[in-house]
């Protein structure tokens, strides 16, 4: 084996993240690591890769036990890591980034041209032939993804750790970093992966270790175990798939806001949009086509250039986020780091922040019905976590989402705009989530709903509207709403209307 | 957390100077009674801490919201000034002191809107008021000391009130109140939330803008307050050196109280008892003996060493061998 890790075991106070923890990995393998949110998987990886002491348990690497204490440790012992969010400079160049730290030196000063002939071959060896001297935000998201791996395997070389990397991903971009991944499989690397999309796992993987509560469950090759096996594993029970919803009745429901002509130039094309109470609109599209832009724009994040907002009672003002509150508006940001959590803060006070800011500074809610918004809702959502008062950066990033959730269905806003609310969130949960949010438009709650996934537009939309280059190009309703439409009409290549 | 348990690494380095300074000062703690006037060291420390002590409960404020204000010291000077003018206009000591409050409040809005709606750094914004607030307060006072013989103003820095000089009476209701206002009403979580994600909060309705300005202004207020007990302890108002380089002292003492210089959580009382131990470090040094040389390499070491052993760092580790110890006996 190339990696062998025994009884690995790691305490935080209130929580065995990990408890006593086996684990193989040879050389040529892609590895998946598998487990609900809170399992232990990011955990498991942080005591790999130094991030984290562990508490018990031995690494050996090539049959030598070592000790990682850092993460440049690590990298310098042989194991790299990729994280969901690309943890590169955005502002440099690729060629800096690829070298960074370690750039060819002549005569004392970095040698700008061997950096960038270097950063060429070695981005060939991925099939990217691009320009290594643009700024690497320039560049989609996959191919930053792509750049971070060929650093990391730069640099260590023997094992590559990957969590959630392709979570921001689209199809065609999953298949090309799977490309990439794959070709260094073949060439001999270990390679740990960690992801909530099974298809993926499928796809790519050749063995799977599943965790439950920072235990092993198993280790097996792939081949051969069906997907709801897995699924059993994972979550320790069946699980009862969400199932797309029969052709909504709420068309009949007379319209609850309306947008006129709302647009904002060069972010987004104007468009109308009308939303009933208790209605689920879809927003499909690739990656940057305008869909979070929408979203921000309807927020008063970006707000509105031309156009107008209205409900039955008159214009709504729209011009920032706390106007959008008070008219009703809630909106669950995509990137819940930068957007979403206030890490410090405990639970209770992520839950109740929306809340206490609408109410004012002077009226301080009870604690007592803090305390119990809070319990409500680290059940309902079941956010795992060994009490309310944790702060909410020490949950587990799946477990980090539930509660931003929580603090916007805390709020009990009309409209409510989410922005890939599952991203990151394991199938149990996801289920759980879809199951609240129809429940929640059963009682009149309209929603506008963002996903990269397909399937859970056509489980809850009841409309989907499908955006292409910023601008909205066309809707799909009741009957027509449907995995295979919505991909065309993404492509262009349907006669979706 | 509770509060005792958050401020007792203060009160336990606190208590650990008062001992090491009573060994080498065995009255250090003795009070005596002259002319219905309570003296001692102990005294002594408590009114002499009010100007640190004022400009550390705003600066606690600034700082949880990821700012700091390093105009205060020049912002002492200013309202010191002001006051001064107005009671030799002829001008009554309420009059004075409103005249001085309402200044600091100025300066508190002027450094609040650069920060929050104009978008300068803290660092720089409030730079800019240090450097050209001097000039002001240099203005008022015409490049003179200005000397007053109004008695009640006096008071308010040299009298004495229930026992205790009326200083102390000054910070201590300033800064309960303070505490008893954040705690008791959601601003405190509010700053909080600013101070570590101000994008989160924004977006999750909080009014970031107002409530940076209303720090930068609560700290323009107490630095007034501070402005006003130096210069009626005094009885006059010195613009190139009242409040000088106290923003060091009162930023000092905000960190000592534990404080995260980034923003987020933060404790009022912690950053008054930091006031009090540097105070205290100052006068023991004094009472002690040593040469007045050595007064700011002692002061420095021992600053030092009480920022090493409150450091995440050292916490961390702490908390880490503790916790396994823990695990150890629950295991067997
Ligand atoms: N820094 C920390 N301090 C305290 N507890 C922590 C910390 N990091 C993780 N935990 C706890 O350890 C457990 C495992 O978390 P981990 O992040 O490993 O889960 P995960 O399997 O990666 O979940 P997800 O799929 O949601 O990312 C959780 O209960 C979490 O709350
Ligand atoms: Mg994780």
């Amino acid at each position: 084996m190339l990696l062998s890790i025994r009884s690995l075991t790691k305490v935080f106070p209130g929580t065995r993240a990990l408890d006593d923890v086996d684990l193989d990995i040879a050389a040529g393998e892609v590895h998946a690591l598998l487990g609900e949110n809170g399992a232990g998987k990011s955990t498991l990886i942080k005591c790999l890769t130094g991030a984290y002491l562990r508490d018990g348990g031995t690494i050996t690497l090539e049959g030598a036990p070592i000790d990682p204490r850092s993460t440049l440790q690590a990298q310098e012992l042989g194991i790299g890591t990729v994280y969901q969010e690309v943890n590169l400079l955005p502002n440099l160049t690729v060629a800096q980034n690829l070298m960074f730290g370690r750039e060819p030196r002549r005569f004392g000063l970095i040698d700008m041209r061997g950096m960038r002939s270097q950063a060429r071959a070695t981005l060939a060896q991925y099939g990217l032939s691009i320009d290594v001297d643009r700024d690497l935000g320039s560049y989609s998201v996959a191919i930053q993804q792509i750049v971070a791996i060929a650093r990391a395997v730069e640099i260590s070389g023997k094992v590559l750790i990957l969590d959630e990397p392709t979570a921001s991903l689209d199809a065609a971009e999953v298949a090309m970093v799977f490309d990439v991944v794959r070709g260094l499989r073949d060439r001999g690397m270990a390679i740990v992966f960690v992801s909530h999309f099974l298809d993926q796992v499928f796809d790519l993987a050749d063995r799977v270790t599943i965790l439950r509560n920072g235990r092993r469950v198993a280790s097996q090759p792939i081949v051969g175990l069906s997907r709801m096996a897995l699924v059993e594993q994972m979550l320790g029970r069946a699980l009862e798939e969400v199932v797309a919803s029969p052709a909504p009745e709420a068309e009949q429901a007379p319209a609850m806001l309306h947008f006129d002509g709302i647009g904002r130039a060069g972010v987004v094309a104007p468009f109308d949009l009308t939303v009933a109470a208790g209605e689920v609109v879809g927003l499909a599209g690739l990656l940057g086509s305008g869909r979070t832009e929408t979203a921000e724009m309807l927020f008063g994040i970006r707000p509105a250039q031309t156009g107008t907002a209205r409900d039955a009672d008159g214009p709504l003002d729209l011009r920032h986020p706390r106007a959008a509150i008070a008219a009703g508006f809630g909106f669950a940001p995509e990137d819940r780091k930068t957007d979403g959590i206030v890490a410090d803060l405990s639970i209770r006070e992520n839950i109740i922040l929306g809340l206490q800011a609408r109410r004012g500074w002077a009226r301080p809610i009870p604690r007592a019905e803090q305390n119990r918004l809070a319990d409500d809702y680290i059940r309902q959502l079941d956010i795992r976590t060994s009490g309310r008062e944790k702060p909410i950066g020490e949950l587990s990033g799946g477990n980090q989402q539930k509660a931003v959730l929580a603090r916007w269905l805390a709020m009990n806003p009309r409209f409510l705009i989410l922005d890939e609310p599952t991203r990151g969130i394991d199938v149990g949960a996801h289920a759980e989530i879809l199951r609240l949010i129809r429940t929640l438009t059963d009682k009149g709650l309209s929603l506008l709903l963002i996903s990269s996934e397909l399937d859970e537009l056509v489980a809850v939309a009841d409309r989907v509207i499908v955006l292409r280059d910023r601008a909205h190009v066309a809707q799909l309703t009741g009957a027509a709403v449907g995995a295979d439409a919505i991909m065309h009409a993404i492509a262009g290549t349907g006669d979706a209307a | 957390m509770t509060v005792l348990s958050r401020i007792a690494p203060q009160l336990i380095v606190l208590a650990a100077l008062i001992a090491l300074v009573s060994v080498f000062y065995p009255g250090f703690l003795s009070i005596d009674i002259q002319n219905g006037r309570p003296v001692g060291p102990v005294i002594d420390i408590l009114k002499r801490s009010a100007p640190v002590a004022l400009l550390a409960v705003g600066m606690t404020l600034v700082i949880a919201t990821r700012g700091i204000d390093l105009s205060v010291g020049t912002i002492m000077a200013i309202c010191g000034a002001a006051a001064a003018w107005a009671l030799t206009q002829g001008l009554g000591a309420g009059a004075a002191i409103a005249l001085a409050l309402t200044a600091g409040l100025a300066a508190g809005l002027w450094n609040g809107v650069l920060v929050a709606v104009v978008g300068i750094q803290p660092f720089v914004a409030t730079l800019i008021l240090m450097t050209m607030g001097r000039g002001v307060a240099q203005l008022i006072t015409e490049g003179r000391i200005l000397t007053f013989t109004d008695p009640g103003f006096g008071w308010v820095g040299s009298g004495v009130a229930l026992g205790l000089p009326v200083p102390v009476w000054i910070w201590l209701a300033t800064a309960i109140a303070v505490a008893v206002i954040m705690r008791r009403t959601a601003l405190g979580l509010l700053v909080e939330a600013v101070g570590i994600n101000r994008r989160a909060a924004h977006l999750a309705g909080v009014n970031a803008t107002v409530l940076l300005i209303a720090v930068y202004i609560a700290s323009g207020f107490c630095a007034a307050l501070a402005g006003i007990v130096v210069t009626a302890d005094i009885r006059g108002a010195d613009a190139n050196n009242a409040g000088l380089w106290l923003e060091l002292d009162a930023i000092l003492a905000v960190v000592i109280g534990g404080n995260s210089l980034l923003g987020g959580r933060f404790s009022v009382a912690a950053s008054v008892l930091g006031a009090l131990i540097i105070q205290t470090i100052s006068a023991g040094i004094l009472l002690a003996g040593f040469a007045s040389e050595y007064n700011l390499i002692i002061k420095a070491g021992l600053v030092l060493i009480i920022l090493v052993l409150q450091s995440p760092r050292i916490a961390s580790e702490w908390r880490l061998w503790r916790d396994s110890h823990r695990a150890e006996r629950g295991r067997t």
